[in-house]
């Protein structure tokens, strides 16, 4: 073998399941500056924007960071073939999820895994907006503020 | 016995060891996957793929956008032609942005007989279905 996952992944921000990286973190702070593209004229889309979703489930509302996914994915690795940019358009199933369907495509296989449930469920009832799937700026706290704009992105 | 003499025995059984311990046992790491639709029919050893090694230098983007490569493990026909031709691996397998397909056994390391899916380490171990 040419490298030892240890020897790589130890120096990589620690995280408790999958790989014992946080993958985000790494990039975000720079530790690893992966490759975006290798044809030049190849378009690297980020976009920023949170979704929130589950708003009548009783597990805490999840909010789907696009940042974090765009920083390493592209728009066209989930829309519109597993989910549609139309908000409300998508009925998403936690079944579906484990059997690795939707979000379980990824999550479960390369990314974080689905025993990592807050991390998805990740805002409190008591601060959700009211409007299902809006775009909405998020606070220093990393949670949505205010109410979210009607716009559809 | 002599300092020397004592050297010499404590090296032969450190090499003894060694070859009663052989290589250390290879393990899967979260999301490695292994490619066997047709390597061994064809007489070459199963694939293995690490995300691990490839995501600290290229964002998911670059394979499942700009290569082709669809996300579900076993969606994708990869012929060891067009890999040559420079299509899938071969972007970066060709001797400049990595090593060229003359390096088989790099990528075709897999034990003989493993099965084709995406294994993790974690108790999920991955979406039920490939």
């Amino acid at each position: 073998m040419l490298q030892q996952p240890a020897e790589a992944l130890s120096k990589l921000p620690p995280d408790t399941a999958g790989n014992m990286v946080r993958w985000v973190e790494a990039l975000e702070k720079g530790v690893i500056n992966p490759r975006t593209n290798i044809r030049p004229e190849t378009k690297v889309e980020i976009l920023d924007g949170d979704i929130l979703m589950n708003l009548n489930g009783s597990m805490p509302v999840v909010r789907f960071p696009h940042r974090a996914h765009t920083l390493w994915l592209d728009c066209k690795n989930c829309h519109e073939h597993l989910f549609k940019s139309k908000i409300g358009a998508n009925k998403l199933s936690m079944l579906r999820i484990l059997e690795g369907e939707q979000c379980g495509l990824c999550h479960g296989a390369v990314s974080f895994p689905l025993t990592e449930c807050a991390r998805c469920h990740s805002v409190s009832r008591n601060l959700q907006p009211a409007v299902s799937g809006a775009v909405v700026p998020l606070g220093p706290d990393g949670n949505p503020v205010g109410a979210p704009p009607a716009s559809k992105r | 016995m002599t300092k020397a003499g004592l050297t010499i025995k404590a090296c032969a059984g450190l090499v003894v060891l060694a070859l009663c311990l052989g290589a250390p046992p290879a393990a899967g790491e979260y999301g490695d996957v292994v490619i066997n639709k047709r390597a061994e029919q064809e007489g070459m050893r199963p694939v293995v793929f690490p995300h691990w090694f490839h995501r600290i230098r290229f964002r998911c983007k670059v394979c499942h956008h700009e290569l082709g490569f669809k996300m579900r493990a076993g969606a994708n026909d990869v012929l060891m032609t067009d890999i040559i031709d420079g299509k899938f691996c071969g972007m970066c397998h060709n001797d400049d942005v990595a090593w060229g397909i003359d390096r088989c056994d790099l990528c075709h390391s897999g034990k003989p007989g493993l099965p084709s899916g995406i294994y993790g380490s974690h108790s999920t171990s991955g979406p039920g279905r490939w």
